[in-house]
């Protein structure tokens, strides 16, 4: 089965390691971000559909789900499985704003999930690749192993990758 | 930590309340629409995030939702979806010269709040009646995309730390017509304990 392509399909609050071809994807990013670290040099990348930028609790039940204890997860995950801090690259798309027509503050969370992860990643010196963020539109996203792109689909049908 | 429980006598009276807070949408919509409403589904429960976007056929699937803040006794959400086929539907009773286009301008746009809002509307009066809570309604926010990108806004709120929320869903349907309307309440993780709390204090009490 080594030559069988995995597909990890990841629900909102969730992540995942992929070790080898295949593909990491979740469905529906509206203001939540759908998160990417990856090692340069491996076939290696996980993934976290990020909900909010911070969470309540040190330890979590489900760290995934946080940007904070998301990214601490996703880092220290990858590391165990022999990633090395110097090849590690991040790619990340969501952060909308569905309903434009809010204009209560706290609503505006796909802003803070965006601001949260980058701060995150740059606190690890983790360098990002690239990014599709903000808007008021809908994602479908997927990273692709062996390639490292990392892929962007909207509801208008528009397609494009990273 | 936070983790909700919900005994089966709670869930059924949550089913009832989704009932009468639908019997009493129905009634407005059949209104506005000069037709008969019947409402075919209630769904109550404890529901994790994953199965929330399946009752509306999937994560990816385009809807139009009608987003309206509650606050008050309880605060929360609540949504009311539609599909495609279903608004245009319903924009043809509705406007005198229904468009064609592929996006919905701003006229389609504000007629589609405000049948969420009317709604939503007698859903609110309807529960709050009930409990006798005290409730008001945001200005509804419309927007037309893939459901679970959507409805994110409204789990971020409500979701406990096993990712689960309080669901009540029902479906609309205008005879002929086939109107099918979703509503979702999802309570703000404070709100869903102070209800959950009145409700068992409904159960006994009578």
């Amino acid at each position: 089965m080594v030559d069988e392509k995995e597909q990890i399909r990841i629900g909102i609050a969730e992540g995942a390691i992929l070790t080898g071809s295949g593909t990491l994807m979740t469905a529906g990013l509206g203001s939540c971000v759908g998160l990417v670290i990856y090692d340069e040099t491996r076939l290696l990348a996980g993934m976290v559909h990020i909900m909010l930028p911070e969470s309540p609790h040190v330890q979590p039940p489900h760290p995934q789900k946080y940007a904070d204890t998301g990214i601490a997860w996703l880092y220290e995950t990858l590391l165990q499985q022999g990633a090395s801090h110097a090849h590690l690259r991040a790619k990340y798309a969501g952060g909308s704003q569905m309903f434009q027509a809010l204009q209560m503050e706290g609503l505006r969370i796909g802003e803070r999930n965006v601001r949260a992860v980058s701060m995150h990643l740059e606190r690890l010196q983790i360098p990002v690749i690239g990014t599709d963020v903000g808007g008021h539109v809908g994602r479908t996203v997927w990273f692709e192993l062996p390639s490292r792109r990392y892929f962007i689909r909207t509801a208008r049908g528009d397609e494009r990758h990273l | 930590m936070k983790r909700l429980h919900v005994d089966p006598v709670t869930l059924d009276a949550l089913r009832e309340f989704g009932n009468i807070g639908a019997g009493h949408a129905a009634t407005a919509l059949s209104t506005l629409l000069s037709g008969r409403v019947k409402m075919s589904v209630t769904d109550a429960r404890l529901c994790p995030f994953s199965e929330i976007v399946e009752v509306v056929g999937g994560g990816e699937t385009i809807v139009a939702a009608v987003f309206i803040r509650i606050f008050g006794t309880i605060s929360g959400n609540m949504f009311v979806l539609m599909s495609l086929p279903s608004v245009d539907r319903l924009l043809e009773r509705l406007l005198p010269a229904p468009s064609h286009v592929s996006e919905y301008m701003e006229l389609e746009q504000s007629a589609i709040a405000e049948v969420g809002n009317i709604l939503s509307g007698a859903y609110v009066a309807a529960i709050s009646d009930l409990c006798g809570m005290s409730l008001n309604q945001s200005v509804p926010a419309v927007a037309i995309d893939m459901a679970a990108s959507l409805l994110d806004i409204g789990l971020m709120m409500s979701g406990d730390e096993e990712n689960q929320a309080i669901l009540i869903s029902t479906s609309l349907v205008h005879d002929g017509n086939n109107i099918d309307a979703y509503f979702f309440l999802l309570p703000d993780l404070d709100g869903t304990e102070v209800l959950l709390d009145i409700l068992r204090g409904k159960i006994r009490h009578g």
